[in-house]
């Protein structure tokens, strides 16, 4: 455990001791039924439950003791700030752990990088005139990046960031006290699945959830689908595209009613507007029940988000004119500061959160024998 | 800004659920209304922002109560538990009321749990998803839609009353005295629990050693004043909810988390290290409330309720972790009893119980022989450490003490006329219903119906 962490985790087991002597939140997520399954809190349960909280801030505005009352119970932050410290906690390797703080600045700085890189490797190597001459038809893209830097590059990317957290993940379960094979339990990953598609405790109480003030709604589990399957879209067209060259060596760029193009449009524009959505709520929340720390991480993390679909976006709308070549690398550029830092930023969230979800599943399964549903 | 020089057609003096609930039916009914409430913001709500729950009379399951709960028998539960000591009338009414306010409350926005049955209330009490305060932001909400203007930090201090008729009230608001005229007047200000100087006048000084588990600011100010100007009084000033609560509660708000329910389990001692009362009854929801006087009684109005580790984990858990020991005699050390004593209390419990089939979930067989007093259900003996001891108190909920109302919720006065534009509901009159005893939601029904009946009467009054 890091010395920084400490005194959150004993905030957390205060806050939990007294919610256990409460319980009027029950009803609104999944932390407060995981909460009621014990008597004490191990710091490993506390980071499970902090995995478990959406930050819908709810439990915050329902709160009889929410500060200024003496008790001064803000779980809502204590969670969000407990949860920080478990991404750091368990990232792999270790010595990367500092890349979470100051993780705005870390996630500008790698994507600036790998955009000036890309862009000056093209220059340098391919030549001015080529990255900024007019290229049409099949392979065009490729004139200005290489075949196989385009395919070979993100690959690897992609099975290192994987990894990565895939350790990571692991690391998680077994750090917060649990068997890691409950994770590949099929029916408890459907379980866990269904509430990840529909994002069923953003729906607190059926109304939403609070962001602004202590009203309800559902803009911030909307906005976040939208994100969701949005991403889930591109991973889809640039899988069929990766498909299409390889198996079947039809060169981008794709026309306009080609599947890779639909789908990336689609899920491009799903993206904007998911991400500028949340980006929005961000700047009007409540700040009371929030952990400030964690701004940096989230909005560089819709930033970047934001960034690489408009720059696809336009890529694709002005490939046939001289732009494309530092379209082209830009998008390149965002697309590799976004694998980069996949692991060590807000996309580790959902990684976790599946995981505590799959061990909510297999918890109520326990105490409710035969009763798989919650 | 809130103009308070206006004259509004209903004044509501509180900020609770009885408060927000006329305001609303007033609001919806026409009536322009003006809320004052003493609290700031943030503690805003009185003692509702402390509730689970309420209870409605129900002819069949809904989505979030079990099978049903007949009207007469939520009456014939009320006669028992008053030992008759209730208004018929009112209390038919409530009851008749109570069926539709969840649906009432649901329309304004309050969200209930879906069917849990722990405390064996599923078939009576539907349970507010966030508790109180949650209820609270709801109704507040729908008030601030619909126009109904509320100010926070102000106490109304006395109601200027012509004739029977209401004409205005003084009010100190941020620090300056006003006065505001408004055609009714609705008062929902609670309770006197918070005013410790008036407990004494009732119990002595034994109030000072009472613990008022809900809001500070319910401070009997409007009864005092209606009483002084002719109001008629229901109810004794020393009959209200008491409950036993963790003696370590700070003296105001501590809500629910500092109530204990380890009580059946265990052997309640006073400071003298001597039983006094069978810890084993009744099933607990039906006992809790009698604890409180029970410990009121006792010297230094102190207790300790003690259990084993056998039973640590049968009951809910509380703010306050329990003192521990390895012996009976340290743990008396620890809590400043007579060590021997406790000692001697607890070997004498133990050796008067008779082997039995332990079921926390059934008034079950294990009870003590000839000890006196005796414990009749879920007796084990104390003998496997370590040993826990929770300090009790007794914990005022609220207090009983009414102003007589009629089936408008209008204020009845000595002459036993109503007074035409003063309605009460909620604390303040609840004792109309509950001349003694308590179940549990009988406060929230109380206020959201009578809440309810008197905005509806208020902005009548104003708009006929
Ligand atoms: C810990 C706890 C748990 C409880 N749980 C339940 C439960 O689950 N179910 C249930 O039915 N009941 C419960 N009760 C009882 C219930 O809280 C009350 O009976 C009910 O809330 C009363 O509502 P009310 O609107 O009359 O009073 P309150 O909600 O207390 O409101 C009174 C309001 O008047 C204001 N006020 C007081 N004096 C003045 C003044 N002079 N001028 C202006 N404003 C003033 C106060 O600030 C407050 O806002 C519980 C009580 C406590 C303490
Ligand atoms: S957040 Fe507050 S109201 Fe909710 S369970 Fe915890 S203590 Fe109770
Ligand atoms: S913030 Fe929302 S998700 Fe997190 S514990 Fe509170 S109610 Fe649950």
């Amino acid at each position: 455990m890091s010395v920084a962490e400490r005194p959150v985790v004993q905030e957390a087991r205060r806050i939990m001791e007294v919610c256990n002597a409460c319980r009027y939140c029950e009803g609104f997520c999944a932390v407060f039924p995981a909460m009621e399954m014990r008597r004490s809190f191990t710091t490993g349960d506390l980071e499970y439950l902090a995995n478990l909280c959406h930050n819908c801030t709810a439990c915050f505005h329902a709160c009889q003791y929410a500060p200024p009352h003496e008790f001064d119970i803000n779980n809502s932050r204590v969670m969000a700030r407990l949860r920080a410290g478990t991404y750091e906690k368990y990232a792999w390797p270790g010595s990367f752990a500092r890349l979470f703080r100051r993780n705005g600045t870390v996630i500008s700085v790698a994507t600036a990088m790998a955009t000036a890189l890309l862009l000056m490797l093209a220059l340098t190597v391919q030549g001015k005139d080529i990255v900024l001459s007019l290229h049409q038809g099949g392979g065009s893209f490729y004139s200005v990046v290489p075949y196989r830097l385009m395919l070979g590059v993100p690959l690897v990317m992609v099975i290192l960031a994987t990894v990565v957290t895939v350790v990571g993940l692991v690391r998680f379960a077994r750090g917060t006290g649990w068997n890691v094979k409950q994770l590949l339990d099929p029916e408890l990953m459907w379980l866990a699945a269904r509430n990840v598609l529909t994002l069923r405790y953003l729906g607190g109480s059926g109304d939403g959830c609070n962001y602004e003030d202590d009203t309800y709604s559902h803009k911030r589990r909307w906005y976040h689908q939208i994100l969701f399957y949005g991403f889930g879209l591109c991973v889809l067209s640039t899988t069929a595209a990766a498909v299409y060259e390889h198996f079947l060596h039809w060169q981008a760029p794709y026309p306009i009613t080609s599947f890779p193009v639909v789908t990336g449009t689609l899920g491009g524009v799903g993206i904007l507007l998911g991400s500028a959505g949340l980006f929005w709520l961000k700047v009007k929340r409540d700040p009371r029940p929030q952990a400030e720390s964690l701004l940096g991480m989230d909005v560089a993390f819709s930033g970047l988000l934001f960034l690489t679909s408009l720059s696809g976006l336009l890529l694709l709308s002005l490939r046939e004119t001289r732009a494309m070549g530092v379209l082209l690398v830009l998008h390149l550029g965002f697309v590799a500061g976004f694998f980069i830092t996949l692991p060590y930023g807000k996309f580790v969230h959902a990684v976790y959160r599946f995981a505590a979800l799959v061990r909510f599943a297999d918890e109520k399964r326990r105490n409710h024998p035969g009763n798989g549903i919650f | 800004m809130i103009d308070i020089t206006r004259n509004y057609d209903v004044l509501v003096v509180g900020g609770g659920n009885a408060a927000l609930c006329a305001a609303i039916s007033a609001r919806k009914a026409g009536a322009t209304v003006l809320i004052m409430e003493y609290a700031p913001r943030e503690f805003r709500g009185g003692n509702s922002r402390h509730t689970r729950n309420l209870r409605c009379a129900h002819d069949g399951p809904t989505e979030f109560l079990k099978g049903s709960y007949p009207e007469e028998k939520f009456f014939n539960d009320l006669l028992n538990i008053t030992d008759g000591n209730t208004h018929e009338k009112l209390a038919r009414l409530m009851i008749r009321d109570s069926v539709d306010a969840p649906a009432w409350m649901y329309d304004h926005g309050v969200r209930f749990q879906h069917i849990q049955g722990t405390l064996g209330l599923a078939h009576s009490n539907p349970f507010f998803i966030g508790g109180g305060r949650a209820l609270l932001n709801a109704f507040y909400n729908v008030a601030r839609r619909l126009g109904v203007k509320v100010l926070y930090n102000s106490e109304v201090l006395e109601l200027e009353i012509e004739d029977g008729t209401f004409r205005s009230a003084v009010v100190r608001s941020r620090g300056f005295t006003h006065k505001v005229q408004a055609k009714s007047v609705v008062i929902a200000s609670g309770g006197f629990q918070a005013d410790i100087d008036w407990l004494k006048e009732a119990w002595g000084e034994v109030a000072e050693n009472f613990i008022i588990r809900g809001t500070p600011y319910n401070r009997g100010r409007m009864l005092k004043d209606l009483i002084a100007r002719g109001a008629e009084i229901v109810g004794d000033p020393r009959q209200c909810h008491a409950v036993a609560i963790d003696a370590r509660s700070p003296r105001f708000d501590a809500g629910i988390v500092t109530r204990l329910d380890c009580l059946p389990f265990s052997i309640v001692v006073n400071k003298d290290a001597e039983r006094f009362y069978d810890e084993g009854e009744d099933f607990w929801p039906k006992r809790y409330a009698i604890w409180g006087r029970l410990v009121a009684d006792q010297p230094d109005q102190v207790a300790f309720s003690i259990i084993d580790s056998r039973s640590i984990d049968l009951f809910m858990p509380s703010l306050f972790r329990p003192f521990r020991a390895d012996s009976i005699r340290e743990l008396g050390r620890l809590l400043a009893l007579d060590p021997l004593r406790l000692e001697r209390t607890v070997r004498d419990f133990n050796e008067a119980v008779r082997p039995g089939n332990f079921n926390k979930d059934e008034l079950d067989d294990c009870a003590t022989v000839s000890l006196e007093p005796p414990k009749t259900h879920w007796a084990r003996p104390l003998d496997k450490p370590p040993f826990y001891a929770y300090p009790l108190r007794p914990g005022i909920t609220f207090t009983y003490l009414a102003v007589k109302v009629d089936e408008c919720a209008r204020v009845v006065m000595q002459d036993s006329s109503p007074a035409e534009n003063i309605f009460a509901a909620g604390e303040i009159m609840a004792g109309n219903i509950l001349g003694q005893g308590y179940m549990a939601g009988m406060g929230m029904t109380i206020g959201t119906v009578f809440g309810r009946i008197a905005g509806k009467e208020a902005a009548g009054y104003v708009c006929r």
